[in-house]
């Protein structure tokens, strides 16, 4: 009989506490706050009322406010909806006396929000935004409440971290109201509030985290605030070791796949094509073209222009270069000077040509599911696009590899460029040879400026931003040889990507540059024929 | 865009030519018929890299020669515009100067864009004593006497910007990643604001971070992760001016690793509505830029000479997509306006009487009045703060309550330092002891 009093009085209390915590900051009587809230002279206090609460009522009632959508009807405030109906500050809808849905009289004036008041109703109102529609809006919200330091801002997060179900998000959210508790006035809330903030690594709270040691007493959340912060330090500096690696490897993997059709026509049959880089506009110019077809007649498809463009661009750029042999090259075979000028001319043609046609205004989009990217640790992104082309630099490789090595075409190719002569006399047609492999070295430059033009611009002097990288790649990776074109993709890319944060100074990305080549230089200067040379009789005759 | 060509310049004669003989209605146009016309010059690249954002200039100062022909000419005679291609190439730049000054002899000259074309051919227009309307915002540290800079200068658009940035509703910002293209204009700009922000709003030199890259530079991942790491408390702001198409990789790679404009906004300074309509919007939106001027402005004198604007497009074959106004046209086409009121003030077009003239002029512009400095030779302005929306246009989220007074010398990299080209004036000076120095006497 104890026992069940016990019980009863416990659930009595706890049912009370519940309906204390219910009624608390919730409950306010609406009706007379919006009535303070209409009169100028208590507009103030009534603000200062609302400002912790986290009832979506207040948010109709300020959004109402501020929008001149607060007005007297009938000795009442009634909000004025969108659709002209009326609802009372409750979002209750009203009827009048015929029970017909209740108008406004014309010429009514709205109730005013005094204009020094405006800053502190947007604040109020940017909190509701944590509970809002949107993830993405949700979060950001979050992450400003978080840094605003503003503690009545807590309920709003505690409520919205009640009914989060976007994991992001949520983790938003407890980092917010975990930066806000820094200030609460009972140190195990602060010290939980930094033991989670550390937990998390959370590179955004280091400045409050700094902030808090500096004026913190309680020693035992002192240290926890210095470990917290130390703990911060070590992530994010593996963090960005992760980071420099993968900007290493995506660089190495656009090096790649820009110089792979020049390690075909430059590598392994020694022309030297200045209009290598053309090729490549070429590829993002098809890509451009693909998508305003597709944007002009199949709108609803315009995401999946690229895989049209990109075996367009192939084919595109294939044909081109095909042209080029046939018409120009195979003219100039074993005279490389020329060769230099003429196909630098022929780039300038490219370049002009698609300057009269297209203009300067042009630009590729990405399609929507390559924007943004995947994050791998707490404030890294690996952007889709990166990632896309490292995966496409690897296929066109491992295709080319596949052709070349494993297949009869290209043994034919290979006889053809380590002995013309022996090759013919043994039945290959190596003029068509010729135009085959010089057409497919353009035609994967095609598919390069296609991928590239997901990152980087569209324009008719792209090309020349190019040329010079490719040249570098085959050059160092020595000529003539797949595997070395790949090692020193890999090379110059995390070099640059590794020295480029490490120099610091203004102008980082430009000393990177030349760091990287000075050491080529060097290199090259140490081991002419580049990382690997060619051994044998083709050697010594291309030499 | 090098596909205007010489034909078009013979239409927009054409135009004016028209424009002329329909004014008929003034009595001082009658008298005009037999008088030779006034030739002004159009210096704006039409090919090259710079056209794109050059060639539009000439398209409004075009129009709004031909709109003074309608009402009847300068001073009773119509305006004839001579116009030369410099091809985005600096040294041609000072070539077709002088061919304008000496051979054909003209009475102003309308051109330049890029700082270093505008140095190029600033000893051409001292020695023969030219007069150039120079109508995009540039980094100040210069007040040449034969130049009217109706552009900004760093105190009508890079600082507010700031002012801005550090404001409430701009998200009380406390740190600033400068980032530009490695030339005079970012270069000197950010020296500037360096200065402004440490000694004027006091900003530690440590919230603060300083990067170049080369022009057409492609690679902008490092650099984002830097941002992403500066910014990380959402305390910090990037200060964009870059130069033209790297915009576009930089921009991508921000929206790729996830740096918002919410939370981190980027405050551009070198790309207005003509350069958005070639860009990739989408990763853009939301972030800022700070003009004097912007197509989406809602008077009513912008509205109508947007539409007189999209008229022109139609007429003269522009497509619907490029025919945008943006704060350098609005300054072009109200330059030439502005020169044809100092010379009718003046009633010559003597270069020092139309100087004189246009000393402390007033005229109506798209966003209201504007004026030129009695002493210095640039103009008095607005600054507006523009949010990018997704069809390339701005809204507008801020606005300088008063007209800003034009500054050429920073006030923090050279304090007491200003320029006075009235009265006998000899353009720049330094305050010494109560006294002027004039910089002219100095070298």
């Amino acid at each position: 009989m104890r026992a069940l009093a016990v019980v009863l009085a416990a659930a009595w209390v706890l049912t009370g506490l519940g309906g204390v915590a219910a009624a608390g900051p919730g409950a306010l009587d609406l009706e007379s706050v919006a009535r303070r809230l209409a009169a100028p002279a208590t507009q103030k206090g009534a603000l200062g009322e609302l400002a912790a609460s986290s009832d979506p009522a207040v948010e109709r009632l300020l959004r109402a406010l501020k929008d001149g959508a607060l007005y007297v009807w009938k000795g009442r405030l009634v909000i004025l909806g969108d659709d002209a109906g009326l609802t009372d500050v409750a979002g209750r809808p009203l009827l009048d006396a015929q029970g017909q849905p209740a108008q406004l009289g014309s010429g009514q004036e709205a109730v005013a929000l005094d204009e020094s008041h405006f800053g502190v109703v947007q604040r109020i109102l940017e909190r509701f935004e944590v509970l809002g529609k949107d993830p993405a809006k949700r979060q950001s919200a979050a992450f400003k409440l978080g840094t605003s330091g503003d503690p009545s801002a807590i309920p709003v997060l505690a409520r919205a971290i009640e009914g989060e179900t976007n994991r992001d998000v949520r983790a938003a959210l407890e980092d917010a109201l975990a930066k806000l508790r820094l200030r609460a006035p009972d140190p195990a809330d602060r010290l939980g509030a930094v033991k989670q903030l550390g937990r998390r690594a959370s590179e955004a709270a280091v400045p409050q985290l700094q902030a808090l040691l500096a004026e913190e007493t309680d020693p035992a959340v002192r240290a926890a605030a210095r470990t917290a912060l130390q703990d911060i330090d070590r992530f994010v500096a593996q963090r960005n070791i992760v980071g420099y690696l993968f900007n290493g490897i995506s660089l190495a993997a656009v090096l790649l796949i820009m110089s792979l059709g020049l390690a075909v026509t430059f590598g392994l049959m020694g022309i030297i094509n200045m209009a290598h880089g053309e090729m490549l506009m070429l590829g993002s110019y098809t890509a451009y073209v693909v998508q305003e077809i597709f944007a002009a007649r199949f709108p609803a498809y315009a995401d999946s222009y690229f895989f049209v463009a990109l075996p367009l661009a192939f084919l595109v750029a294939g044909l081109v270069g095909f042209a080029l042999e046939w018409g120009v090259i195979r003219f100039l075979y074993g005279r490389p000077l020329e060769t230099l000028i003429v196909t630098w001319g022929v780039g300038m043609i490219l370049q002009q040509g698609a300057r009269l046609y297209f203009g300067d205004q042009t630009s590729v989009n990405s399609p929507t599911w390559f924007r943004g990217g995947v994050e791998v640790l707490t404030g890294l992104i690996f952007p889709w696009s990166r990632i896309f082309i490292v995966g496409l630099a690897l296929v066109a490789l491992g295709a080319l590899w596949l052709l070349l090595y494993r297949s009869y075409a290209g043994l034919n190719v290979r006889a053809v460029m380590q002995n013309r002569a022996m090759a013919a006399c043994l039945g290959v047609s190596t003029r068509r040879v010729d135009a085959v492999t010089f057409a497919l070295g353009t035609a994967l430059a095609g598919v390069a400026g296609c991928a590239l033009a997901l990152i980087g611009t569209v324009d008719p002097e792209v090309g020349k931003t190019y040329i010079v990288d490719s040249f570098m790649v085959v050059v160092l990776g020595g000529v003539g040889k797949l595997v070395g074109t790949v090692v020193a993709a890999v090379c110059i890319g995390l070099s640059n990507k590794l020295i480029e944060p490490a120099i610091g100074g203004t102008a980082a990305a430009v000393y990177a540059k030349v760091a990287v080549l000075v050491i080529v230089i060097w290199f090259l200067q140490w081991r002419p024929t580049g990382l690997f040379a060619q051994r044998g009789r083709a050697a010594t005759e291309t030499a | 865009m090098s596909a205007w060509s010489r034909r078009e310049f013979l239409r927009g004669s054409l135009v004016a030519g028209t424009g002329l003989a329909a004014g008929i209605g003034f009595p001082k146009i009658l008298t005009a018929q037999g008088k030779e016309p006034i030739k002004v010059g159009i210096l704006h690249s039409l090919s090259g890299t710079m056209a794109i954002s050059e060639a539009p200039i000439k398209e409004v100062v075009l129009m709004a020669i031909g709109e003074i022909n309608k009402a009847g000419g300068v001073l009773g005679r119509k305006v004839e515009p001579v116009i030369e291609d410099p091809a985005s190439n600096w040294d041609l730049f000072a070539e077709k100067s002088k061919k304008l000054l000496l051979q054909d002899k003209v009475a102003a000259v309308f051109g330049c864009w890029t700082s270093v074309s505008r140095k190029s051919v600033l000893p051409v227009f001292e020695k023969n004593n030219g007069l150039l309307f120079y109508p995009v915002q540039y980094e100040g540290e210069e007040c040449s006497k034969n130049v009217i800079y109706t552009g900004a200068t760093i105190n009508q658009q890079a600082t507010p910007g700031i002012d801005y940035l550090m404001s409430a509703e701009g998200g009380g910002k406390k740190k600033f990643y400068l980032l530009g293209s490695d030339y005079v204009y970012p270069r000197t700009t950010n020296k500037i604001l360096r200065l402004y922000l440490t000694k004027v709003k006091k900003v530690p030199e440590s919230a603060i971070a300083e990067e170049y890259t080369p022009f057409h530079h492609q690679d902008y991942q490092t650099i984002v992760g830097k941002i992403k790491s500066f910014s990380a408390a959402g305390d910090a702001a990037v200060i964009n001016t870059i130069n033209g198409d790297s915009n576009v990789p930089f921009f991508k790679e921000l929206a790729n690793q996830g740096v918002t404009a919410d939370k981190t906004p980027t405050m551009s300074y070198s790309f207005a509505e003509v350069e958005l309509q070639t860009l990739d919007v989408k990763p853009l939106v939301g972030h800022l830029a700070s003009w004097n001027y912007f197509m989406s402005l809602k008077t009513p004198d912008n509205l109508k000479w947007v539409k007189a604007y999209k008229e022109w497009c139609k007429g003269h074959s522009i497509p619907d997509k490029q025919c945008v106004t943006d704060d350098p046209m609005m300054h072009a086409y109200i330059h030439v306006h502005l020169w044809a009121k100092a010379v009718q003030k003046a009633e010559s077009t003597d270069v020092e009487k139309v100087l004189k003239a246009l000393e402390g002029l007033e005229i109506p512009s798209p966003v209201g009045k504007y004026k030129v400095d009695e002493k210095n030779h640039h103009t008095w302005k607005p600054v507006y703060i523009g949010k990018i929306r997704e069809d390339g246009q701005f809204d507008v989220v801020w606005k300088t309550k008063s007209w800003v007074r034009p500054a050429p010398w920073s006030e923090v990299t050279y304090p007491g330092r200003d320029c006075d080209w009235s009265n006998g004036g000899k353009g720049s000076f330094d305050v010494v002891g109560g006294k002027r120095m004039w910089l002219s006497d100095k070298s």
